[in-house]
């Protein structure tokens, strides 16, 4: 494998309800991550990633091309899936030696429409999405298993976000952060039982851009570059009666491919949209209690659709250019109740 | 028009809804699944390895292997295996009053299906708690022929509305049963509010007082219209405001004879291309007031505006664009701005 | 350092208006089946999985290779999912190669679909959007100004259209795969069939069509024996530019030019009207076979028009193009472009059949979308590169 790293991130905002359109969110978070990289255009790849059906307008990402720099063009391509899976691809690339450097964006807004009910239509199209089942009700069906089949409770959930929101402090692009006591936050009521309104990520616009550069491409421009030392994603069968909820097979094999087992962990971001399932990541990737998780507040206090996976990539790299962290762990996730999943190792030099 | 708000910053924005009649062709498998369901039964499919999936999968996510047509009855009770309490349904899910959404693991099956379970309150709910199906008195052969599933009576006390539906449910629907169900509809309607963004929005608010407004981009000097914020070229955004006139020149057409469903023009009705004088790249708009074989590249034209008092921050209130006699723009200066 | 990808299996549905038999899952599985039997190979053996369609709006499900990942065999394994617009089809098989020339996987399944049947195509491709202008009718709406504009600037016979039309449409007669089959379609059918966009008439547009096509795409040492010998990757490449700004050239593209000229760089190809046996090109409008034989380099600026008119674009011509019928006898959408690059690689396989070009060494597959923006080509041949 080729040394790739990660050597710029840039974030927008994340506010719940950001009035720009994609260009006018994405352009300025695009331009940082450029700036930032010292990598100048055209990059030998781009990559994005997004879904039209969040807004119910066809073609999202040919308008957002308008703010990646496509011109003179430039080789592109695009995932209908978060951007994660965009560096994925553009990962990919580089190894098969077809780029040296890659631009990766993704962008996601929720606050045009329902967010919950729009997922819905995610679902199996005969025997599920007819029953507009939403996806925080689908949550909660595997948050009470989680807690059943672990005798977690429902304040083990409040902790985690407590932790959060208060880590989420440090974090000026967090949608929400702040001091939060556990007993006040339980005797809020359900929004689907067992999960509270704590339990589940706030809904925001936003949009993510990290540069990748290879080898010495990368040492070229930056100090301490994140290097991406394992990449692997899965995914298991969609209907959630087929499954095992309780557990995430498919991050424990791609956390297994990744080899997040092959050294100490110092921290890691992952993508859990809902408080249990940052607990089913846990163990799935083996992170022990010394583990530092989601020190930038992750999903629960910022999940950008989208972008939010490819952001967890950007906040763990980040941990390593600062010297925080050694080696960190990203995850990033889709579909319902964690059906598919990204995990990537991240060290430094 | 009246459903278009000014918001912070003069943003606008407007509702937008997604809506189809989706028509889906279920193939062999779940054909069958609903065939049996308008009939009042269930059906699951045994694998090779002999596990029955319920509902019935047309491959088995374990193996990838085609499922096959070993069917088999099951239920109609089952058992709760985890399952979600809504404490307020949206419109669209099978319930009008607080529910749980449960996966059942039907008698019979090794898998458990995702369905809506009528308990009445939360603290009826509880894992491990058997159900049966609510039939609908009309089916045709859809998942909601199952309206939802209830508490079995020994489970928690009868309230009485399920026995009689139950029954109604095992009336075979006569003739229409005796056709295979190869179709379901699904329909969709999403519903969002629309934000134009900040430069679509100034463009509009411009229009709503009679003006065209363009941008220029501050690295090329090129002149845009409708604005987007941003120079695709040099990747910069764009602030400058440029007035423009609302005369311009036909860059290119089509008559379009077909109709459409996002549009309301009548047909047949000239599409055309307008360079705006003044701007840099034309804009899609239709031209009336001429006969369709007279229109041609180079053809000058003007807009044609609802009269004053009806403007608003609309693209209506340009309602299409007349020829105006003024010479045709030689075909070589257009050949940049198609 | 990229290491060879062989294209070892492909797999094609019917293609129809309506395919009422099949769940949208099975509609895919009938075209990955055939891939894989082609390869000599079954579900285990396949490591990963890539998907690509156009919008999701088509059968209104979002994202939907989550629902899909049990009927492609994916539990457990690696799925991506593409979309870039019109291209998509090309870009999937380009993003599924890569996984292979990377030394990643040995064996990748690579699908693209689309099931227009379930809903309507000029609505799903131009959902109306408040606030913005509305005035393009679906991609022939949007397309037909360009094509006037070609016209114009070429001097191209009227009749150029109706040419291309009538050598496609005959040629989807020896496909047994193609949507539209008529044998009786002649130059007065299709000359005197009803103007749509003018000057866009009913039988020079594409159908709409549900189907799916499938490649399996392995490495050199997986290939397996089977009855054709894999037909060998010898370039991919793609570019894009943004969808509309000043001093663009929209007949011409840069985009689709660079992408030209990088694919044949990368395959040694310095003549390709020479050194390529036959194309198979995204043509859903017929007068983009002429718009797209200059933007390939197969004919000078202006020039175009007079491969058609000349033959050479026929099935016997010097430069065959669209031998299996083409878009304009076939158009799943988010498919359309993965077929043209299984048609070139069934060409250089020998496995056309009727509309096999004989002694096919070299073929290029080429898809666009979006606005004449999006571009993604691969060059394949009979031997290793």
């Amino acid at each position: 494998m080729r040394d790739v790293a990660i050597v710029s991130f840039a974030s927008a905002p994340n506010r719940r309800t950001d009035l720009r359109n994609e260009v006018e969110i994405l352009m300025p978070v695009v331009q940082e991550a450029v700036a930032r990289s010292g990598i100048a255009r055209p990059f030998d790849f781009t990559c994005s990633g997004s879904s039209d059906f969040l807004q119910g307008t066809p073609f999202a990402f040919v308008i957002a091309l308008d703010a990646a720099g496509a011109w003179p063009p430039i080789a592109e391509s695009h995932v209908e899936m978060d951007g994660a899976w965009a560096l994925y691809e553009a990962w990919v690339k580089i190894q098969a030696g077809q780029a040296e450097t890659a631009l990766v964006y993704a962008f996601g807004k929720s606050s045009p429409g329902d967010l919950p009910e729009v997922l819905a239509t995610q679902l199996d199209p005969y025997l599920v999405a007819p029953l507009w089942p939403d996806s925080v009700s689908l949550a909660a069906l595997q948050a009470r298993a989680w807690l059943e089949k672990t005798g977690n409770s429902e304040r083990d959930l409040a902790a985690i976000a407590v932790r959060s929101r208060r880590d989420a402090k440090a974090n000026p692009n967090a949608t929400l952060s702040g001091d939060f006591e556990i007993a006040k936050l339980l005797a809020e009521p359900y929004v689907a039982a067992p999960l509270r309104a704590h339990d589940c990520s706030p809904s925001c616009d936003g949009a993510v851009a990290v540069v990748l550069a290879a080898g010495d491409r990368a040492r070229g421009v930056c100090k301490r570059p994140a290097w991406i030392r394992g990449i692997d994603h899965r995914i298991e069968p969609h209907a959630l009666g087929m499954r095992d909820l309780t557990v995430s097979s498919s991050t424990r094999i791609a956390g297994e491919k990744a080899g997040v087992g092959n050294g100490a962990v110092d921290l890691a971001e992952l993508h859990a949209p809902f408080t249990h399932q940052e607990a089913i990541l846990r163990e799935a990737l083996g992170l022990g209690a010394g583990v530092a998780v989601n020190p930038s507040g992750g999903a629960l206090t910022a999940n950008p659709m989208m972008a939010a996976g490819l952001a967890r990539i950007g906040e763990a790299a980040s941990r390593i250019w600062d010297g925080s962290a050694r080696r960190a762990i990203a995850h990033a996730t889709s579909g319902p109740c964690l059906q598919q999943n990204l995990v990537c190792v991240l060290e430094g030099e | 028009m009246s459903e278009i708000v000014s918001e912070e910053g003069g943003i606008l924005t407007a509702p937008h809804v997604l809506e189809y009649p989706y028509r889906r062709s279920v193939g062999p498998v779940l054909g069958r699944f609903f065939t049996e369901l308008r009939a009042g039964r269930i059906v699951g499919l045994r694998t090779q390895q002999g596990r029955v999936l319920a509902p019935p999968q047309e491959y088995d996510p374990e193996t990838g292997a085609a499922t096959g047509s070993d069917f088999v009855e099951i239920g109609p009770g089952g058992v709760v295996t985890t399952w979600s309490w809504v404490v307020r349904p949206r419109a669209k899910q099978p319930l009008d009053r607080p529910f749980a959404w449960a996966l059942v693991k039907l008698d019979g099956a090794d898998t458990a299906m995702l369905h809506a379970v009528d308990a009445g309150d939360l603290s009826r709910m509880r894992t491990g708690m058997r159900v049966r199906p609510r039939w609908r008195a009309e089916r045709v052969g859809h998942i909601h022929d199952i309206e939802c599933f209830e508490p079995e009576p020994q489970a928690t006390a009868d309230n009485g509305l399920g026995g009689e539906r139950q029954r109604a449910g095992e009336l075979a629907m006569a003739e229409e049963a005796q056709k295979p169900v190869t179709n379901i509809k699904t329909p969709m309607r999403l519903e969002y509010r629309y934000s134009a963004g900040i430069a679509t929005s100034r463009f509009l608010h411009g229009i709503a007082q009679g003006k065209i407004l363009g941008q220029r981009c501050p690295s090329c000097s090129k002149v845009y219209v409708p604005p987007r914020g941003s120079c695709p070229r040099c990747a910069v955004a764009t602030e400058e405001e440029v007035e423009l006139s609302d005369k311009g020149t036909i860059t290119t057409y089509a008559i379009v004879r077909v109709p459409s469903e996002s549009i309301d023009v009548p047909l047949p009705f000239a599409s055309v291309h307008v360079l705006l004088d003044g701007a840099d790249l034309p804009m899609f708009s239709v031209v009336q007031e001429c006969p369709l074989d007279q229109i041609r590249m180079g053809m000058r034209v003007q807009a044609v505006w609802v009269p004053r008092e009806q403007l608003g921050p609309t693209l209506q209130s340009i309602r299409y664009f007349k020829p105006i006699d003024e010479p045709d723009v030689p075909a070589e200066k257009l050949q940049e701005t198609v | 350092m990229a290491r060879l990808c062989a294209v070892a299996g492909i797999g094609q549905t019917q293609y129809s208006a309506r395919r009422d038999d099949v769940s949208i899952a099975g509609l895919l599985r009938e075209a990955a089946t055939r891939a894989l039997e082609d390869a000599g190979m079954d579900w285990p053996d396949i490591e990963a999985v890539v998907v690509g369609k156009a919008p999701d709006m088509f059968e209104g499900v979002m994202m939907p290779e989550l629902y899909l990942a049990d009927a492609l065999g994916c539990s457990g394994k690696p799925m991506l999912r593409v979309h870039t617009a019109g291209s998509v089809g090309g870009s999937t098989a380009i993003v599924a190669a890569s996984l292979v020339q990377a030394g990643i996987h040995e064996r990748v399944l690579t699908v693209s679909f689309e099931k227009q049947s379930e809903s309507n195509a000029m609505w799903a491709l131009t959902v109306k959007t408040p606030l913005q202008a509305s005035v393009v009718a679906g991609a022939g709406g949007y397309f037909a100004p360009l094509v006037r504009a070609y016209m114009n600037r070429s001097g191209a016979p009227d009749d150029t259209g109706i040419r291309v039309a009538l050598k496609d449409r005959r040629n989807a007669l020896k496909n047994p795969y193609a949507h539209l089959r008529d044998p009786n379609m002649s130059f007065d059918t299709i000359a005197s069939s009803p103007m749509l966009w003018d000057p866009i008439r009913l039988h020079e547009a594409c159908p709409s069509s549900d189907g799916a096509c499938a490649l399996v795409l392995t490495s050199e040492r997986s290939v397996r024996k089977t009855k054709y010998a894999p037909a060998w990757i010898h370039a991919t490449s793609m570019r894009s530019e943004p969808t509309q700004f000043a001093g663009q050239e929209k007949v011409n593209p840069q985009s689709g030019r660079d992408c030209a000229k990088d694919v044949y760089k990368k395959a040694g190809i310095s003549d390709p009207r020479k050194q390529i046996d036959m194309a198979e090109i995204y043509v859903p409008f017929s007068w983009f076979e002429p718009m797209w034989m200059e933007n390939l380099g197969f004919a000078p600026v202006g020039e175009g028009w007079k491969m058609t008119y000349e033959g050479a674009t026929a099935l016997d011509g010097d430069m065959p193009v669209n031998c299996s019928g083409g878009v304009l006898s076939s158009n799943p959408i988010g498919a359309s472009g993965m077929i043209r690059f299984a048609e070139a690689a069934m060409q250089v396989r020998g496995q056309a059949g009727e509309h096999q070009v004989d002694g096919a060494r070299i073929a290029l597959g080429h898809a666009y979308g979006g606005g004449s923006q999006f571009f993604s080509m691969w060059i394949v041949g009979s031997a290793k590169p």
